[in-house]
């Protein structure tokens, strides 16, 4: 065991995949030398060589194409796309070929891509670096979308992703780099599709991924130490395969759910949880499926970030929304 | 060998054949080695044409939903896939009927795509060949990533990206040459230029004098060959995978044809460029250049024709007894290949499915 940020855990992920496998091959725009912007990378260039690890030009389409077409020799590629607001114009070589391909050849060959995304905001970046684009893979059938939140949960998806002959969206909440958590090396928590209970609680569900965990946690204190509300918080992990038994457990016992996330309202998670829940927990229902999410505008200039962002405040008034229901 | 990367060599395509089937100068190349083979590429194009006509007989008849003719393209493509090893991945757009056949991908595979049996091509990838591509020029980068693997597999795999003159257009056709150039990945961009993009032509494409003058941007060895001679096809496209087989990097060669037919069965030519022009290409026409060279290289005799047909004749027949009437497949096969295991989700929406159609799981 061992204590690492993040950045270290995905680090020592793609180390140790490169090690126990000849077919991974971790490539985008520098991550070679440099070791990546955020140096995710750092030091698999020396260590693994030019042919495993390497820098390509800056042509994102190209990064995801080409890690199809090695794909299709049997390779197992990692391409990062440098910050999340650059996927878009590998969008047509995911959407119509990665999600794709299997079906394309009716189940012959898979494509084993892992697609690696620093994503999100909360950082104060300039524009197009603190996009929210996991309802799009999410809504393109063939992907795997995973979040992780912690640094043993950063390991243990990337290695599971790397290893599923399935092609991978691997969201990395950058506002969660550099937080500290305990990693066994070697060790796995859970497979691809499983949530996790973060803090078991009575009172309402919030239900949420990637660096709003973390939030929703601080809201969870505050609700305790301050209204006696006890919140039980889910952390879904990976959006596509989703746990919603782990969701639908929780919402049975609390007959509340609230779903939080960065990304805008509008055919978000969170609406396709609420439509979930209502449809098949009808009845185990005392309020209505709240959201606390981003606004359905253009991700904000980091001065205004902290305004748009779901927060504890926005997440507790739902919390109070949710009880009002007892009320009426 | 002739390749370039200055502009002066390459206004003028590469031709050993003449229209009318004489031998023109060799160039450096050597034709005459071909003389053996010349039967082969004629029953290769001769079959091509004539299972082109069998599936668009089949779209008419109510068979298919579409299909794109390749007429005018067989030397082309015929000539491309002769030079290659089997094992060399093909990644092609959706017109390339001649290297399917060259290739020996059964046609049942082929009328059954565009029947709407599945998608892509069955058949295909146990040959080498992956899945017909309609999202213009996206498979040429696949090309390039299948060839960077080839370099680390050291198996002197050569592949061969299929793009048309629009393709040309496309960023990630842009984005494939560039990564190609800087890997110096085994990779041939085969650009058949039929002259037109659907409605619109070439010279409303581009502004460079041709296709392979950007193989000069891109730092790559480019050249142009008549794409209607197939003894000039095989061997550009040979000396450029020698080349890349010995670590020599990617070459744009440029086809320069002509797509006789409409761009589809659903389309109408006549609303977009003269008739004239297709019968001035029609006096091109590969195939009977072929068989006139064959002549003037005393290859020729009744057999090469008769053989030909008959050939074609069995793979028409086989063609038409698969498709007409083909079953569809069973419709709980839509959830079999979104993923290696189905989610929760997919399995719920299969039973859906089944249950509303009254079939069982």
């Amino acid at each position: 065991m061992a204590t690492m940020t993040m950045v270290e855990a995905l680090n020592a992920a793609l180390h140790d995949a490169l090690e126990a496998d000849d077919r991974v091959l971790v490539f985008g725009e520098d991550v070679g030398v440099q070791g990546g912007v955020f140096r995710v990378t750092d030091g698999l260039h020396r260590t693994f060589g030019r042919s495993r690890c390497f820098d390509t030009p800056l042509a994102e389409s190209a990064i995801i194409g080409a890690a199809l077409g090695m794909a299709l020799r049997g390779f197992r590629p990692v391409p990062e796309i440098q910050f999340d607001g650059f996927t878009y114009p590998a969008f047509d070589q995911i959407a119509s070929h990665l999600a794709k391909y299997r079906a394309r050849t009716r189940g012959l060959l898979s494509v084993p891509v892992t697609v690696r995304v620093p994503s999100f905001g909360g950082i104060g970046s300039p524009e197009h670096h603190s996009e929210s684009t996991e309802s799009y893979w999410v809504h393109t059938a063939g992907l795997h979308v995973v979040v992780p939140s912690t640094p043993a949960d950063a390991y243990s998806l990337l290695l599971d992703a790397i290893e599923s002959d399935d092609p991978t969206i691997y969201l990395e909440p950058k506002r969660r780099y550099w937080a500290r958590g305990e990693v066994e090396r070697g060790a796995r928590t859970a497979p691809i599709g499983t949530a996790a209970v973060r803090r078991a609680g009575t009172t309402a569900t919030v239900v949420t991924y990637g660096g709003l965990v973390d939030v929703a946690l601080e809201a969870a204190t505050v609700a305790a130490a301050e209204h006696g509300w006890d919140l039980e918080v889910i952390d879904l992990r990976s959006l596509v395969p989703l746990d919603f038994a782990a969701v639908a457990a929780s919402v049975q016992k609390t007959g509340r759910c609230i779903v939080t996330h960065e990304a805008p309202r509008t055919l978000g998670i969170g609406a396709e949880l609420a439509a979930r829940v209502q449809e098949e927990l009808f009845y185990d229902l005392e309020a209505p499926v709240l959201r606390v999410t981003g606004f359905d505008t253009p991700y904000p200039p980091a001065r205004l970030e902290a305004a748009w962002l779901p927060g504890v405040d926005r997440l507790l008034d739902a919390v109070r929304r949710s009880l009002s229901y007892d009320d009426a | 060998m002739p390749v370039s990367t200055s502009a002066d060599a390459l206004d003028e395509p590469v031709q050993f054949v003449a229209p009318d089937g004489s031998p023109g100068p060799a160039d450096g190349y050597d034709p005459a080695r071909l003389d053996d083979r010349l039967g082969e590429l004629y029953e290769a194009m001769v079959v091509t044409r004539e299972l082109d006509e069998e599936l668009v007989n089949l779209q008419r008849q109510g068979e298919l939903a579409l299909f794109p003719s390749c007429r005018g393209q067989e030397a082309a493509q015929v000539g491309c896939a002769s030079a290659l090893r089997d094992d060399d991945w093909l990644f092609p757009q959706y017109r390339e009927l001649g290297a399917f056949v060259v290739r020996g991908i059964d046609p049942a595979g082929i009328g059954l795509v565009w029947r709407g049996t599945w998608h892509g091509g069955l058949g295909f990838v146990e040959r080498a060949v992956a899945p017909l591509s309609i999202p213009i020029g996206t498979q040429a980068l696949h090309a390039v990533g299948a060839a960077m693997a080839s370099s680390r597999l050291g198996d002197g795999g050569v592949t061969v990206a299929f793009v048309g003159d629009g393709a040309t257009s496309e960023g990630d056709v842009h984005e494939a040459l560039n990564l190609a150039a800087v890997e110096a990945a085994p990779c041939l961009f085969y650009v058949q230029n039929n002259g037109w993009a659907i409605s619109v032509p070439v010279a409303a494409q581009l502004r460079a004098p041709s296709i392979a003058h950007k193989g000069v941007g891109y730092g790559m060895p480019a050249v142009r060959v008549d794409g209607n001679d197939v003894v000039a096809c095989l061997l550009v496209v040979e000396a450029a995978t020698e080349r890349a087989r010995q670590g020599g990097g990617p070459t744009l060669i440029e086809a320069v044809t002509y797509r006789i037919g409409p761009h589809t069965t659903s389309d109408d030519p006549s609303r977009y460029r003269d008739p004239a022009e297709e019968v001035a290409w029609a006096a091109r026409d590969p195939i009977a250049r072929c068989a006139a060279y064959m002549r003037w290289r005393d290859m020729w005799d009744d057999t090469v024709e008769a053989g030909a047909r008959n050939r074609a004749a069995d793979l028409r027949h086989r063609l038409r007894s698969a498709v007409v009437g083909a079953a569809d497949p069973p419709a709980a096969e839509i959830f079999e290949h979104v993923f290696a295991r189905p989610t929760a989700e997919l399995v719920a929406q299969r039973a859906a499915l089944l249950d509303e159609l009254g079939q069982e799981g």
